[in-house]
Formats: C-alpha cells, sequence, structure tokens
C-alpha cells in the first residue's frame, strides 16, 4: 500500500467520525464509552497508517478497532456488582460485523437523539457538531466565541442528560417525526446562521459552521430522501453561501443584495441549489425551507436587481404566509409587494404591521420603512425611520450602515 | 424500564386559591389520566399534597435534629402534587407529562429516578 500522510489521515477521520460514534452508540448505548473507543482507534491509525498504509476500508477498520477498544473497556471496568456494564459488554459482544448498509441508519438515530427537544438549542447544535461533525471542542468553542470550559461543560452536561433521563437513541415514531424533522433541520440552520452571519472580523473563525452545516444538511438529505424540506434546506443554504464573497465590502461593511456584484456570487453553488430545489417542489409538499429556498432562488437567478421577479417573490411569500403567518413573513412580503406593485401599496402593508404593534421589538422594522421611503424620495419620513432603526440596531456593521444611508439623506439637498 | 418523577409546579403569585368548582374538573380530568396511567402499566404511584403551609421541616443542625413548621423555602412556587411513572424512555415519560400538565392545567416537570446498581 503507498504510504500516506497526515492531512489524509486527519480528513479520514474527520469523515467517518460521525459515522464509526453512530455506531458503538448503537452497539453499546452510551455516548462516552463510543466517543473515548473511536478515539482510541484514532490513535492507533495515527501511529499505524503513516508507515502501514491506509486500509482499504478505512471507517470499516475504524469502526471495527473502536468496538474492539470499547469490549476492553468494558471488560476492565466491569465488576460482579456493575450490571450496566456486564449488558453492554455482552450486547457488544453478540452485534455482528457491521454493514455498511446499517450505518445510514445510525447516523440519522444520532442526529435526532443530538437535535431532541429536551435539550436546548444551544446544547443540540454544540453536540451536533461534535457528535456528527466531528469537531474537537476547541474548535467549537471558538465558533462559539465561548471560552473552552464553557463549551466542554455544555458537551458534558448535555451528554450526562441524555444517559440519565433516557433519552432514547432511535430515529422518531411516525407521530413524532415531522415536529422532530423540524427540529433537525432548525438545527442545521441555526449552525449555518452562526457562521453566515459573522461579521468581517469573526469571519474566520466562524466561517466553518457554514461549511460544516452544508456537509450535515447533505448527509440529512442523503439520509432522509423522502424529505423534501432537507433538500430545502440545503439549497437555502448553498443559495446564501454562493454570496459569501460578495455581501461585506473591503471594510467589512454590509453591502445590500441590491449593490452586490453578481459576478462574485458562486455559480456553481447556485446550479446545484437550483436543481436540488427543481427536484424537491416536484413532490409538491412545499415548507418553509423550500419556499425560502426559492425566493433566494429568484434573486440568484436575476443577472442583476432590476431582472428580479418581484411578483413571484409577493407570490411566494404568501405561500409561506399560509405556512407559518409571522409578522416578520409579513412584512417581508410587503417589501415584495412594495417592489412589484409600487411603493405605496408597500408602504401602506408595513404601516399597517406596525400599527397591529406584533413587530415593535423587530429591529429591522423601522429600517424597512426607512428603506421604502427613501426609494420614494421622501427625505423627512426617511430620516426620521432612519433614526428609529439606528435605536433598535444590535450589531456594529448594523449601525454603519445606517448612519451610511442617514449621511446619503443628508447630502441630498 | 426507568422511573420518572412528575411533579406539578404551582406558583405562588399570592393569588387566593381556585374555589371549589375550578377544582373540581381538574380532579376529573386527574382521575381519568390515572386510570390511563395504571391500565397502560405505567402507574408507580402518584397523589396530591396539602398546600405548604401544612408541612413541617426537620433537619440536623449542630448534631440535634430540629423541627421547624412551614415548608423547606418560602418560594415562588411549590409542588401541589406528583405522580411516579415507569417509562422505557424519555419519550414516553414526556408523553405522560403531557397529558398531566393539561390534566391540572400546571407546568409539570419530568425529574428521571436514580437507577440502582443491584448485587
Amino acid at each position: 500500500m503507498p504510504p500516506v500522510d497526515q492531512t489524509a489521515i486527519e480528513q479520514v477521520f474527520r469523515a467517518e467520525y460521525g459515522r464509526a460514534v453512530a455506531v458503538l452508540v448503537r452497539v453499546f448505548g452510551d455516548i462516552d464509552l463510543a466517543e473515548e473507543s473511536v478515539q482510541d482507534a484514532f490513535t492507533v491509525a495515527a501511529a499505524r497508517w503513516p508507515s502501514d498504509g491506509m486500509p482499504p476500508s478505512p471507517a470499516g477498520w475504524i469502526i471495527t478497532t473502536a468496538r474492539n477498544r470499547a469490549i476492553d473497556r468494558l471488560r476492565r471496568e466491569a465488576s460482579r456488582n456493575d450490571r450496566h456494564a456486564q449488558a453492554r459488554l455482552l450486547h457488544g459482544y453478540d452485534e455482528p460485523p457491521e454493514e455498511v448498509v446499517a450505518v445510514r441508519d445510525d447516523r440519522l438515530r444520532l442526529i435526532f437523539t443530538c437535535c431532541h427537544p429536551a435539550l436546548n438549542q444551544r446544547a443540540q447544535v454544540a453536540l451536533t457538531l461534535r457528535l456528527l461533525g466531528g469537531l474537537e471542542t476547541p474548535e467549537i468553542a471558538r465558533a462559539f466565541l465561548v471560552p473552552e470550559a464553557t463549551m466542554s461543560k455544555r458537551l458534558t452536561r448535555t451528554k450526562a442528560k441524555i444517559a440519565a433521563a433516557g433519552i432514547p437513541y432511535r430515529v422518531p415514531p411516525a407521530h413524532l417525526l415531522p415536529e422532530r424533522t423540524a427540529g433537525v433541520l432548525a438545527v442545521l440552520y441555526l449552525m449555518f446562521n452562526e457562521g453566515y452571519s459573522a461579521s468581517a472580523g469573526e469571519r474566520l473563525i466562524r466561517a466553518p459552521l457554514c461549511v460544516e452545516a452544508i456537509r450535515l444538511a447533505r448527509l440529512l438529505r442523503a439520509l432522509m430522501r423522502d424529505e423534501p424540506e432537507a433538500s430545502g434546506l440545503l439549497a437555502l443554504m448553498l443559495l446564501q453561501h454562493s454570496r459569501r464573497g460578495a455581501r461585506l465590502d473591503e471594510s467589512g461593511d454590509i453591502v445590500t443584495l441590491e449593490e452586490q456584484d453578481r459576478s462574485r456570487w458562486d455559480s456553481d453553488e447556485i446550479d446545484e441549489a437550483t436543481a436540488l430545489l427543481r427536484s424537491a417542489l416536484r413532490r409538491r409538499a412545499p415548507g418553509p425551507y423550500q419556499l425560502q429556498a426559492a425566493i433566494a432562488a429568484c434573486h440568484a437567478e436575476a443577472p442583476n436587481p432590476a431582472a428580479t421577479d418581484w411578483p413571484q417573490i409577493a407570490a411566494l411569500y404568501e405561500l409561506m404566509l399560509q405556512l407559518t403567518p409571522s409578522p416578520v413573513v409579513r412584512l417581508n412580503r410587503a417589501v415584495a409587494v412594495a417592489m412589484a406593485e409600487g411603493l405605496d401599496a408597500g408602504l401602506a402593508l408595513v404601516d399597517e404591521l406596525a400599527e397591529q404593534g406584533t413587530l415593535t421589538d423587530y429591529h429591522l422594522l423601522e429600517a424597512t420603512r426607512a428603506d421604502l421611503h427613501r426609494r420614494r424620495g421622501d427625505r423627512t419620513a426617511a430620516i426620521a425611520a432612519y433614526h428609529r432603526a439606528l435605536d433598535a440596531a444590535r450589531t456594529e456593521p448594523e449601525r454603519r450602515f445606517i448612519l451610511r444611508r442617514l449621511a446619503e439623506q443628508n447630502d441630498r439637498r | 424500564m426507568k422511573q420518572y418523577l412528575l411533579s406539578v409546579h404551582l406558583v405562588d403569585d399570592g393569588a387566593p386559591p381556585p374555589p371549589p368548582e375550578a377544582a373540581q374538573p381538574v380532579y376529573e380530568r386527574v382521575a381519568a389520566l390515572n386510570s390511563e396511567i395504571q391500565a397502560a402499566g405505567a402507574w408507580v404511584f402518584a397523589g396530591g399534597l396539602h398546600p405548604p403551609t401544612t408541612a413541617t421541616v426537620v433537619r440536623v443542625q449542630d448534631g440535634e435534629v430540629l423541627m421547624t413548621d412551614g415548608p423547606f423555602a418560602e418560594g415562588k412556587e411549590h409542588i401541589g402534587g406528583f405522580w411516579v411513572i415507569k417509562a422505557d424512555d424519555l419519550d414516553a415519560a414526556l408523553a405522560w407529562a403531557a397529558k398531566a400538565t393539561e390534566a391540572c392545567a400546571s407546568p409539570v416537570e419530568v425529574r428521571p429516578f436514580q437507577e440502582e446498581t443491584e448485587d
């Protein structure tokens, strides 16, 4: 066998960690034991593969080695009084060597376990990154801008809860599957957004979250071929990701969709996304992720802002309202109506929403209003709204963006 | 099977206790739920508690066993009653807890019992 370099080995580890852990969790019913055993197997591999060469099936090798290590561990720990260790030991012996086919279900089970609703969402995201993404604790901590000790405690506590509270290791039964799937999709999308919305200064350390989220979304889609929302989520992520090179300027300031240099959009990702979306939509089971992806696709397909199919976008928002009647979706629809039918029509809808009081805490309400006034040429109203938007701004880049707009309005005399 | 404690939490916000007419539907719903739990073989024990004013706390202090009148903590909430159930896993326990919280119209906390490792 040809000699193997360190990078190739590390790539295999990252790619196979989730799969190996998933199988071991099924066999032994213990996440800590599974992780430790897989890590033991990696240690052996790191020592042997550089000289022996990579085995024909690295995944199989890792799983078999890890299983043997787990059995060794249990033998050492099992005492006459520890019935649990003994039971796990027996179970581990009984399970036959793994077939690759069985492994697909194991990773799906593991994703649902990590995203169980009895765990808070931050815990869900962290554990998914750890067990399925194979990220090390320091990497995850860095990506979420928290100290390593904090993340370590979070992961330990989460795994302890799964064990103590008896969170089952399984794909949920049919009657729970829709809500649980929605939970998994939400976790992956949250993960993506944490990376995608990172400020310029944070981008380098948080961007891996986007890559990981896309990778896990691909995995989920492969494991849930009957679920079009999994394709919808992946398409949405790819479409947003395609714009990453254009959404911030050199100073790290926000560049709006309208102002972005579309030649800097990743056309391969756009093509892949639109193909995914088309096949998903053909199943005639639209959901929020498919619809959001369809809206993003409208933008992606327009060679320039003026060519944007705003009536289509407005129609898609109307469909979304039937599924998720939220004030924020109504606001976004109002903007689409403004662009499709006329600014006054859109503004009337926004004012109506503001009056209903459901959006008072939404930081983008005033910014949206200000933008519509800006387009109408109503300087006074725009400036007033921008000042209110400034009060509501949550991040430094947002503030700078609003100040820039204010400066533009003030320059127009 | 694992065992879980489902405890009913009542908020002490100074509001007067509900009148008997309001309590009756709760008793009926809870009684119906209890029958369901028993029929499913999930029943271990359950009961409603008298209010915290009827409580007594016993503790050791400076080597002595002391007794005080009243609840352990004058808190913002107290336990009104509880179920102990048997369930295969947390999902099964949560399914019972969903019915429990609907029946008694109060939040229900689900906590797993530690398992005994016998010889």
